[in-house]
């Protein structure tokens, strides 16, 4: 355990990994409370696989990842919403051609350009070397704006959640709100899938929700005790991930998965004492 | 006192009619239900008046009050079911209507949830969470909630849709105590006609376009009022 600790302080792209990681770990926990409610989770899952479509072509194309991928997603982010909101079109089935269109788009460009194999392990698994500086300070900047706007709107978030035409009616605007929900989860999402990978960074989104909601009664400990959760699962499975050298997405996952399971078991015996 | 008037309202969904040519009006102290069939335009009409949709023409006026001081209780949604929420929590957004930003409740709203509860006898519900609560408590607290954004007019939508006889029938008892003993006025939607003839001061009955409207012991004696009665 010391020397995991030790490596962390010494090797650059460690901390990289912990201190972006950490930071989009607590901001998907906060969008993710609003995303599991309001029955939007799958917009997380579209989003991801968006976002590794978008890129691998960027890749095939050699420009910059970044500048492709961010608002290629925030696009998808505003058109999966209005798709989900809107009663007319099936929106669970439109965001499942969005999902698997996007994926072979994806795999697709993989495929036609030479040598970027592991990349695609990578893109799809996570990985613990992803993280660049740049990845650091746009996480930094991300997790500032979730963070203000949370703490600022809190209430009129739990207002729209919780009933979308009281809001509307006591003059809160949600359609803003819910654009920017949708927007600030592409975001995560583009930032968070290097490490976590594009096949499992919705589960950061839907977990530390869900689990939190085992014990929780109410929105502000679901709220609290989500974004405790999601760090703290995070940082084990980093450590996991360099310990044993398996993927870090998969290993954070795994640790959610475990206290998930925890926190029903917890909830099991709450309901009954 | 007028309290809001609407005059020559036509309202739509892309080309359907949901409500054409209605003119009527709510003074202050009245308990106006509105009733109809499925599909007759009252859930229509109550998104004209809480500004959730916009009418294709006609006027909606409210008079001595804005839009945002009405108290409304939607139906329950499926998503309220299972939402981790205490019913502290569901009370107090309503205070979110009021003029001014804040980041956190106030003395003031706090201290309206707890006379709101109090009104409602449910003050022992504060710390509980919404979901574990039965029909008849969330529809309190809902109305607790409505309470906290108006002093003057309420707006529900079919309240008792999902409660048992017992619960409905103390519901009713509730909101004619809030319009007889602290004078706010009342729109309700209801399928429930003659419980509407025995509490409501005045009827509104759609069928897209009104088929009657003015008070409850003219309604009984038209046609249309008989009928639905079952005493023609």
């Amino acid at each position: 355990m010391r020397t995991i600790i030790e490596a962390f302080l010494t090797y650059g792209f460690l901390m990289r990994a912990l201190i972006a990681g950490v930071l989009v770990a607590l901001c998907s926990s906060l969008l993710g409370v609003s995303l599991v409610l309001k029955r939007y989770s799958m917009i997380g899952d579209g989003l991801s696989h968006v976002a590794f479509g978008a890129l691998t072509l960027s890749l095939a194309l050699n420009i910059s990842p970044l500048h492709i991928s961010l608002p290629v997603v925030m696009i998808a982010a505003v058109l999966l919403l209005r798709i989900s909101e809107s009663s007319k079109i099936k929106g669970d089935a439109a965001v499942a051609i969005i999902t698997s269109s996007s994926l072979a788009i994806g795999v697709i460009s993989a495929s036609i350009t030479k040598g970027i194999n592991i990349d695609v392990f990578n893109f799809m698994f996570g990985s613990i070397l992803a993280m660049s500086k740049s990845d650091v300070y746009l996480s930094v900047a991300l997790s500032l704006i979730v963070l203000t706007l949370y703490i600022v709107f809190h209430n009129k978030i739990f207002a729209v959640t919780f009933d979308e035409n009281f809001a509307k009616a006591s003059g809160i605007n949600t359609n803003l709100q819910n654009t920017l929900i949708a927007l600030l989860t592409a975001a995560t999402i583009v930032v968070g899938m290097r490490i976590m990978g594009a096949l499992l960074i919705s589960s950061l989104i839907v977990f530390p929700a869900l689990t939190s909601m085992r014990v929780c009664k109410s929105f502000r400990g679901v709220i609290i005790t989500s974004a405790v959760v999601s760090v703290v699962c995070f940082i084990a499975g980093l450590f996991v991930s360099y310990g044993f050298s398996t993927p870090a997405g998969a290993s954070v996952v795994a640790s959610n998965l475990v206290i998930f399971l925890l926190f029903s078991l917890a909830g099991l015996i709450i309901k009954k004492v | 006192m007028r309290l809001l008037e609407c005059s020559d309202l036509n309202m739509s969904y892309e080309t359907v009619p949901a409500l054409k040519d209605l003119s009527f009006f709510v003074d202050a102290g009245d308990y106006l239900c509105i009733i109809g069939e499925n599909g007759s335009g009252k859930t229509t009409l109550l998104k004209g008046l809480l500004g959730l949709k916009e009418p294709d023409s006609g006027l909606i006026e409210y008079i001595g009050i804005t839009k945002r001081e009405v108290g409304y209780m939607p139906q329950q949604t499926t998503i309220q079911k299972d939402f981790p929420a205490s019913v502290m929590e569901v009370v107090l957004s309503g205070c979110l209507n009021r003029e001014g930003f804040r980041v956190f409740y106030g003395k003031k709203d706090r201290e309206l949830a707890v006379k709101n509860l109090e009104t409602l006898s449910i003050s022992d519900l504060a710390g509980k969470s919404y979901m574990e609560l039965s029909g008849g408590q969330q529809q309190r607290v809902l109305l607790a909630r409505a309470l906290c954004a108006t002093q003057r007019l309420l707006i529900l939508d079919e309240p008792t849709i999902s409660l048992d006889p017992v619960a409905t029938s103390a519901f009713y008892g509730v909101v004619k105590s809030l319009n007889r003993d602290r004078n706010i006025t009342i729109i309700m939607v209801s399928h429930d006609v003659s419980a509407a003839v025995q509490n409501a001061s005045k009827i509104l009955h759609l069928e897209t376009t009104p088929l009657f409207f003015g008070s409850v012991e003219d309604y009984v004696n038209t046609d249309v009022g008989k009928r639905m009665l079952g005493a023609g």
